[in-house]
């Protein structure tokens, strides 16, 4: 009798351990079984480049993490396209071509950093015409309390 | 009395944001990322073998004169088993399928067709996702239908449904037509 009630929690235990497993084991199916790419994770050998290459990569948005650089992110293709920015900086292309040849294909959403174009100059000119309309103001307070204290003076 | 209306202005201003704020929130969220290489011709490619019962996949096998389908697939995406009979009704209705295996070894891609089917006239091996990333495509699976003269004409996020296999077929008829 009490043997039968500890085969049975032994029985219900690792059921729950085979359940925490099987949860932890399924997520890992969707992964490549392939080697990261060469540049993935190798930094080039030349540390000028290897620095040109890091800023780019770090302004490159992640496309299956979506809110990750692709310096910041483990998902292979961002490990591929590390791979595509490195060896093309080795091969001497400008950082800004890269950047070009990726926004030509993904647009600018693939971009951290942003251009000044037809819509995103407000982006831009938001605060200036902000601070200028806050100092206009400020101006013409400033001047006003100004003439009625001089004029308060007996 | 324009004072009084005034007063209501940054109300009226919170009330805009909240309803901007709310409908971001609240609208379905769209993580579907377009290519923008529609209408372009597709990159200079060529690529190994994925399998070795079909032959390798090259930009220039496309620029034959016939529209065909290519599909971006590998054999540890998840969708791409539910797409695999779609793709199959699509062959059996003459349709030529270039498939593109991202990331996969030869034996993976292989096990796959044997469980899943192999509706692919040809595949390249594409290990570094470099045709994927020339082409603006952005996960797995994908298909593109590329016209007789080698342009990028429609993009396919996502596995292939019972309903977009008549649609592929119209976007391969369209194609046709210079």
């Amino acid at each position: 009798m009490r043997q039968g009630f500890w085969f049975q929690t032994g029985l219900v235990i690792a059921a729950m351990i085979a359940v925490l497993l099987g949860g932890i084991a399924l997520p890992a199916r969707a992964q490549d079984l392939m080697p990261p790419a060469p540049y993935a994770y190798k930094q080039l050998d030349d540390p000028a480049q290897e620095a040109k290459a890091h800023a780019l990569m770090q302004s490159l948005r992640c496309l299956k993490c979506q809110s990750q650089s692709i310096a910041d992110s483990d998902a292979p293709m961002a490990g591929d396209m590390r791979h595509q920015v490195r060896t093309r900086i080795a091969a001497g292309e400008d950082p800004e071509a890269i950047r070009a040849w990726l926004i030509q294909r993904y647009g600018d959403w693939v971009s951290y950093k942003p251009r000044l174009d037809t819509a995103t100059w407000p982006l831009f000119a938001g605060p200036l015409l902000l601070m200028l309309s806050v100092g206009a103001v400020l101006f013409r307070r400033l001047r006003a309390r100004g003439k009625t204290v001089t004029g308060a003076k007996p | 009395m324009r004072r009084n209306l005034l007063i209501w202005g940054p109300f009226a201003l919170f009330g805009l944001i909240f309803v901007l704020f709310m409908g971001g929130l609240f609208a379905p969220a769209d993580r579907d990322i377009d290519s923008h290489m529609i209408g372009q011709p597709l990159p200079q490619f060529q690529l190994q073998a994925a399998v070795a019962d079909r032959p390798a996949l090259a930009s220039s096998d496309f620029a034959t004169g016939k529209p065909r389908l290519l599909n971006i697939f590998a054999s540890w995406c998840t969708p791409c088993i539910a797409e695999a009979p779609y793709l199959q009704q699509l062959a059996d209705r003459g349709v030529d399928i270039y498939g593109v295996a991202i990331r996969d070894r030869p034996q993976d891609v292989a096990g796959f067709l044997a469980r899943n089917g192999n509706p692919y006239a040809r595949i390249g091996a594409d290990g570094l996702s470099e045709v994927q990333l020339g082409i603006g495509s952005s996960g797995v699976p994908e298909t593109f239908v590329i016209d007789g003269k080698g342009h990028i004409r429609y993009q396919h996020i996502g596995e292939i449904r019972a309903a977009d296999v008549p649609m592929l077929i119209t976007k391969l008829q369209e194609a046709q037509v210079p």
